[in-house]
Order: C-alpha cells, then sequence, then structure tokens
C-alpha cells in the first residue's frame, strides 16, 4: 500500500450544485485499475487530521487524478474542498485503494449507478475508451434530473442509458429504471456493477437480480447513512 | 505533512481517548458498507455453524442460537472509512459460549468468518475470545437490519467492522492465517483501530 503523498490542486469545478470536482497532481502516481480510491487527508495547524475516501473519476493514464466530492450536510471535508480550497492548494493523499470493485477490462460488465456513484463507472468508461473496448463495459446510470447528475454529458456521449427520477426527457417519463429498460443491457453480461447510496444500492441489487444476474456476480460499492 | 491551508477542527473535539485515530463521530447514523448483494435468506432456514479444528463440529438453528444465554455489548464500533459510533447496544451470544460447545483444538490458532454471500475474514482466534466478541442479532433492542447484516453478524468491536462479518454463517478455526476476502484485497490483516491498521503496509 502507497504511503501518504502530496497532491497539488489543478483545476477544480462545480459539475451540479452539490458536487466540487477536483483534478490534482500528484509526483510518481502509481497506475490504479478503474473502480479504486484514494483516501484524501485535511490537517489543521493543531495537528487534528480528517480523512475521507473518493473514488477515482480518471483514467490511470490522465495525468491528473480526478475525484467528485459531493457536499454532504455540515460535511466537514468536503464543505471545506466545496468552499474553500483553491487552485493551487496542497493535500494529502493516499492510494490507490480496493481491489474488488475494479474492473479487469476483461470481462463483460454492466455498471448500474446512482447519484454520486458513477463516479467509478466514469472512470471505467475513460478506460474503456482508451483500450477500444467499449463493447465490454456497458452503463445504466441513475438521477434525479439532469442536472442534478454529475457527468451526464460525458455518460451520454458514451452511450449510456440513464434514468431521471424526478425529470420527463425525451419520450422516457421520470421513474426509476425498469426490469424492461435493463433487460437488453444485462445480455451476455458476466458482472454487476452498483455503486450509490444505500437506498440506491438495495434497489438496484433487486433489480439487477430480478433481471437474470446471479448475486455472487454482483459487486456493490454503498455509501452515505441509511436513513433509518 | 503539510497543514491544509484554511482548514479548522469543525467538529467538537472528542471526549479524551474515545476515537481511535483519524476516526470522527457519525453520531446517530449508521453508514452501510458492503461489497456484495445483500442476502434475503429468512430467520427460520438461518444456521450458523463452527467446524474446523475443533473436537466437536456443531451447527445451531436460529431457534437454538436465542435459547442460549444472552450477551449484550455495550460500547463503540470503528469503520476503516474513518466513521465511528459511539454508544451502540449490540445483543446475541458471546463466541465464548459457542466455542465452549465446539471445543477448539490446542493447535487452533485463527479463525476465519463466513458469511453466505461467500464475504470472508480473519481473525487470530485470541480477538474472539475473551468476552471481546459476539454472534448478534439484536441492535438497540430491534431485530439487527438486513443491510447491518441482519439476521446475524459477528461483532468484534476492538477491530475495524470489517472483521464482524455480516450475514455469518460459519467460523472456522484453523491453525495457520490465511487472508479472507478484504484481507486480498489491499486491507491490513488484523485491522486495530487503535493503531490504525486500515491497509496492507500499515504498521
Amino acid at each position: 500500500m502507497a504511503a501518504w503523498s502530496d497532491g497539488r490542486i489543478i483545476e477544480k469545478d462545480q459539475p451540479t450544485t452539490n458536487t466540487v470536482r477536483l483534478r490534482l497532481h500528484v509526483d510518481d502516481r502509481p497506475h490504479h485499475l478503474p473502480g479504486q480510491h484514494y483516501i484524501l487527508r485535511l490537517r489543521a495547524p493543531d495537528g487534528y487530521t480528517a480523512q475521507r475516501s473518493y473514488s477515482l473519476a480518471s483514467d490511470s493514464d490522465d495525468p491528473l487524478l480526478e475525484l467528485l466530492i459531493e457536499r454532504q450536510p455540515d460535511g466537514e471535508v468536503s464543505e471545506f474542498l466545496a468552499d474553500v480550497a483553491e487552485v493551487g492548494d496542497v493535500l494529502e493523499l493516499r492510494g490507490p485503494i480496493g481491489r474488488w470493485f475494479v474492473w479487469d477490462t476483461k470481462s463483460r460488465v454492466l455498471c448500474l449507478v446512482g447519484g454520486t456513484g458513477v463516479v467509478p463507472a466514469v472512470a471505467m468508461a475513460r478506460t474503456a475508451r482508451r483500450l477500444g473496448r467499449t463493447d465490454l463495459l456497458r452503463i445504466a446510470a441513475m438521477g434525479r434530473t439532469p442536472d442534478e447528475l454529475a457527468y451526464a454529458p460525458e455518460l451520454e456521449r458514451y452511450g449510456a442509458t440513464l434514468a431521471f427520477t424526478r425529470a420527463e426527457v425525451g419520450d422516457r417519463p421520470a421513474g426509476p429504471f425498469t426490469t424492461a429498460e435493463l433487460a437488453p443491457l444485462l445480455e451476455g453480461v458476466d458482472l454487476g456493477y452498483v455503486c450509490g447510496s444505500a437506498r440506491f444500492a438495495s434497489y438496484a441489487e433487486e433489480l439487477l437480480v430480478a433481471g437474470g444476474l446471479d448475486p455472487a456476480a454482483i459487486r456493490v460499492e454503498r455509501f452515505g447513512p441509511t436513513g433509518d | 505533512m503539510p497543514v491544509t491551508r484554511g482548514f479548522h477542527r469543525r467538529r467538537p473535539e472528542p471526549e479524551r481517548g474515545r476515537l481511535p485515530p483519524g476516526q470522527y463521530d457519525t453520531g446517530s447514523s449508521w453508514p452501510v458498507l458492503s461489497a456484495e448483494a445483500t442476502p434475503h435468506q429468512p430467520e427460520e432456514s438461518w444456521t450458523f455453524s463452527i467446524d474446523g479444528l475443533v473436537g466437536s463440529p456443531h451447527t445451531w438453528t436460529w431457534q437454538e442460537l436465542h435459547a442460549l444465554p444472552g450477551s449484550t455489548y455495550f460500547g463503540d464500533i470503528h469503520c476503516v472509512t474513518t466513521w465511528s459510533k459511539l454508544d451502540t447496544t449490540f445483543s446475541g451470544v458471546s463466541v465464548d459460549d459457542l466455542l465452549a460447545v465446539a471445543e477448539p483444538d490446542s493447535s487452533a490458532a485463527y479463525v476465519m468468518a463466513h458469511s453466505v454471500t461467500g464475504y470472508t475474514t480473519n481473525l487470530p482466534l485470541a480477538d474472539v475470545t475473551g468476552g471481546r466478541a459476539w454472534v448478534v442479532w439484536s441492535f438497540d433492542g430491534k431485530p439487527l437490519p438486513r443491510q447491518h447484516g441482519g439476521p446475524l453478524r459477528l461483532l468484534v468491536p476492538h477491530l475495524y467492522f470489517w472483521k464482524s462479518a455480516k450475514w455469518l454463517s460459519r467460523l472456522e478455526l484453523m491453525t495457520e492465517d490465511r487472508p479472507g476476502f478484504w484481507e486480498q484485497n489491499g486491507y491490513h490483516d488484523r485491522g486495530d483501530p487503535w493503531r490504525e491498521q486500515r491497509y496492507q503496509g500499515d504498521d
């Protein structure tokens, strides 16, 4: 496992009102697999530290590391990154971490992702494009509205199937994915990757199983509180 | 280690010695993390076994587990993703009581916990004995919710919570240590939060 290193913020923007995207430079960064994450650590003058994990959106060949941070209510780290951190600031980073929720770039997979859970799917899509293997990776992404789903335009260009629970888009009424919508995406798939909130993940798991995928072929990354 | 420009502690300073290094108090929320699909096997058909290097391998039904003397943990839990949840109450049965039935061989030194999903995690036997580990089915007086590992999970609260396997079906006693699921996927072999043993390569 890599030690801590310094990462300098090179780019910062706000893809949606609730998220901030950071692109950072790290010297001599190791390669990573799509789906892996990094830990970001903040350090106060009194030595107090706070650290959180963030999935990478960037491909390993990207010269910078790209993270998407969702602003959490009263979030000590996320609000700092959204409101205080600026281009040129140096943060501590450690990674890449995790060898389970990763795409091996050989299996035929479907990513069913929701909200900021799209991030690892974005990394997988970028890697698939670099390798010319977009035939292996299908993405189904769900958000509330097009404006609230980070990376929606990039996912759409990739060919992802998008669903919006609170917005009618084209001839698709507002609502979550249906089994009928997922059926063609599941054809010939070896593995399903689910990433999103606990609530989304429960729903997505059931949808994949209902679509005929073996529960043992489903990999899950959930985050956030349960809400109960 | 660089100080982060403009960053200051926002949470109140925790009671001294309460939180392991790098952890924060998640308050009343309880984040859900899992690597696999949540299983839906009903309680009535749930069984729990101890096997491997034991004198008398044993399988308990759901009813048989509940007939054992109860044991409750009051205290804190710590997740490697840096949240800690303080003052939790879990009830079930002490692993010591279960091992007393199965009679571990004197050569048994490690345990592999197995979930119905195929998830595994390895622990030194010493970490699940001496009143420090439970097999639990209730949280705060209510049935343990499925997303938190119900109906049955291992509870080893002095280690990071990935060691407290959800959806527990089996403890396997072993002579030699062998890495479990996360231990093969980049996490520390023991996972002591007070020594911040999060990932491979940590002391």
